[in-house]
């Protein structure tokens, strides 16, 4: 008896261990962490480089705990894609945990990288504000970002980020219209909340502003990860005449492989999925937070660890539509397209959001 | 509602919902075995999600979607073993097992495919067969006939279960196991052998569902099957042990799901009910298991592992 036990624990031990691993990356360490020994003797006085004048800038610990994988082309993949680029500039040392999309897996996981210490913890995904309340007052040291949200709970060390994304998917409406010929262009969508409502809205006021005769069914399927039930939203989307379609969250590329089965032209949003389909994606609309993350880095090294909200949008550099060099959008089109962002930019064109 | 019943859209709609119900069927079917034989395996979604994984890799390298799908088979056989090793050798605790197969299904599969693929990048599909003269049927053809050749496979296997559970030795053996283990042990029945054999069988169908939704769908992600190995096991109940039932309520979870999509294309289904029309299917399935499922009484030996002279 006790043998069978025994082995089942082993088992379950595995289990588990794997399962953890599975949503978790190793840490991505993009800066020597020899830079790590070099911080501690900061404190001590009797270190060497007192004679320096200017002490050595410590490297900089950011952890990303996110929802999907990291290289989803979609939600997670835009905010790692984005703090990498800030690596560039800044002396970083970068942490991943992906793959959370259980709450209690992410808390864990901020609680832990804010308990060794990391000077920023971003906690991507809106479903993470409940624990962040909870976390962030214990420590007090540590700067919290989250997103894609507009509440810093009044907490000091507490920053939050959104996307005007409305603004994106207008732009993307506004192309979806002007090249469909069936005048009927659909959506699929995972849940009706936050990031993914605001694409879709913006997406159908662009569409209706090119052209007040378009249908733009929009389906929400219920789930941003049942990959099966956006492929058949898309199927369903196909019966009934639509040329064009786009879509919201990780579960699209299911839609995607129908789209391209189909020849029914795509749009994207939050990362470039032109390699997904390169023969029917237009464009996409590219989140590149590190417009926010560099300022947020900025603050936290001057000593300010939150209390402000960031958007990013069309005007700050934010959200860049990137189309797919492999599908010739005509010129009179990419004019449409242009002159859309120039309107929201300068505030005559109004998304709905 | 009458945009509801245009020709191309009852096609889409039917259509949609048998590819729905394929990968359900294999799995359910599979797991019946085990049932039928007295062992409840919970880990079919975890096997399933390796299998997909498998399917889906050994498509991505090779370009053989045969190939991709003996992978799922071999993935299967595998996990099946192990279930098996566990259920009916060490005798652990069934349902908790069972989930422990489930955890390392849904990791393992993520990790390697964060290790070895990273960004998902699409693969080919089965291909299409047509029927001949069936596929020609107006309407009728192309809704059952004109296929994926794995959807012909997966009905194909509910006559093969109905054959082998009622009509041969080996069936008569497990049912015998499940009912009645130590009558069949007495009258030299391995229970064992035939537990290790349903369980083999039931983790092949899960590793080819797992294969087949990858395949179909062309891609692979975290959580791909999105907990259909769970949706799997209660469809057995709902099918009451019997193939055709298994049969019945796959399609009808199948059919339910994409009639709710259909509408909500349409636009006959405001958006405002989007969240509660999203729950149609478990909620059909689950009152048809209390009103069908009352009438049948599952095996009388599941979950119960098995010891000699107890």
């Amino acid at each position: 008896m006790r043998r069978k036990y025994a082995w089942f624990a082993l088992l379950l031990a595995f289990a588990l261990v794997a399962a953890a691993c599975g949503g978790d990356d190793d840490a991505e360490t993009t800066a020597a962490p020899a830079a790590e020994t070099t911080a501690a003797p900061a404190t001590d006085t009797t270190a060497a480089p007192a004679t320096d004048t200017e002490a050595p800038m410590e490297t900089f610990r950011v952890a990303i705990i996110a929802p999907s994988a990291q290289n989803d082309l979609a939600f997670t993949q835009s905010m790692v894609d984005a703090v990498t680029a800030v690596s560039g500039s800044v002396d970083m040392e970068i942490a991943i945990t992906d793959g959370t999309f259980i709450v209690d897996d992410a808390a864990a996981a901020i609680r832990d990288y804010a308990d060794q210490g990391y000077d920023l913890v971003i906690a991507h995904g809106s479903q993470y504000g409940g624990s962040l309340v909870e976390i962030a007052p214990d420590f007090p040291d540590v700067s919290f970002a989250w997103g894609t949200a507009a509440d810093t709970f009044g907490l000091p060390n507490v920053y939050a980020y959104e996307a005007a994304s409305d603004e994106g998917g207008y732009v993307m409406g506004v192309l979806a219209a002007a090249l469909s010929q069936s005048g009927t262009i659909g959506v699929v969508g995972p849940v009706e909340v936050g990031d993914a409502k605001l694409y879709v809205d913006g997406f159908a006021a662009g569409v209706l502003a090119e052209n007040p005769a378009a249908n733009v069914p929009i389906v929400y399927t219920g789930s941003f990860s049942d990959v099966a039930l956006a492929s058949e939203t898309a199927q369903a989307h196909a019966s009934t005449g639509a040329d064009v379609l786009t879509g919201s969250a990780q579960m699209v590329v299911g839609a995607i492989g129908v789209a391209a089965e189909n020849g029914i032209l795509w749009f994207g949003t939050q990362a470039n999925q032109a390699q997904l389909a390169p023969e029917v994606v237009v464009a996409s609309q590219v989140y590149h937070w590190e417009v926010v993350i560099s300022q947020i880095v900025a603050k936290v090294q001057a000593g300010t660890l939150g209390g402000e909200i960031f958007v990013i949008d069309l005007a700050n550099g934010g959200e860049v539509i990137e189309y797919n060099p492999g599908y010739s959008v005509p010129a009179d089109v990419v004019a449409k397209a242009d002159a859309a962002i120039a309107g929201i930019i300068d505030g005559s064109v109004s998304t709905g959001g | 509602m009458s945009d509801f019943f245009t020709e191309a859209v009852l096609i889409a709609t039917v259509a949609a919902g048998i590819r729905l119900a394929v990968p359900l069927l294999f799995a359910s079917l599979g797991e019946m075995f085990g049932q039928r034989s007295g062992v409840l395996n919970l880990g079919v979604d975890g096997v399933m999600l390796l299998g997909a994984f498998g399917g889906y890799y050994a498509v991505l390298k090779s370009g053989n979607v045969w190939l991709g799908l003996l992978v799922g088979v071999g993935v299967g056989i595998v996990f099946g073993l192990i279930t098996a090793v566990m259920s009916v050798t060490l005798k652990a605790e069934q349902g908790i097992s069972g989930i422990g197969i489930y955890l390392f299904g849904l990791g393992f599969s993520d990790l390697l495919f964060q290790k070895w693929v990273g960004t998902p990048l699409p693969i080919k599909a089965f291909p299409k067969i047509e029927i001949p003269v069936l596929a020609d049927i107006p309407i009728l053809g192309e809704m059952l006939f004109r296929h994926s050749a794995v959807v012909y496979i997966a009905f194909a296997a509910v006559p093969v279960s109905m054959f082998i559970i009622n009509r041969t030795n080996f069936g008569m053996k497990i049912r015998a196991v499940g009912e009645n283990p130590e009558a069949a042990d007495s009258l030299g029945v391995s229970v064992t052998k035939i537990r290790y054999a349903t369980l083999i069988i039931g983790g092949t169908l899960a590793g080819v569902a797992g294969a087949a939704l990858a395949i179909d769908l062309k891609i692979f992600q975290q959580n791909l099957t999105n907990a259909a190995g769970f949706i799997a096991i209660a469809l057995v109940y709902f099918g009451a042990w019997r193939p055709l039932g298994v049969m019945g309520g796959a399609l009808l979870y199948g059919f339910v799901n994409s009639i709710v999509l259909q509408l909500k294309t349409l636009g006959i289904i405001p958006r405002s009910w989007s969240d509660i029309a999203a729950m149609a299917p478990a909620i059909v399935t689950i009152l048809a298991l209390v009103i069908v499922a009352q009438r049948f009484k599952p095996p009388t030996a599941l979950t119960k592992p098995f010891e000699r002279g107890r």
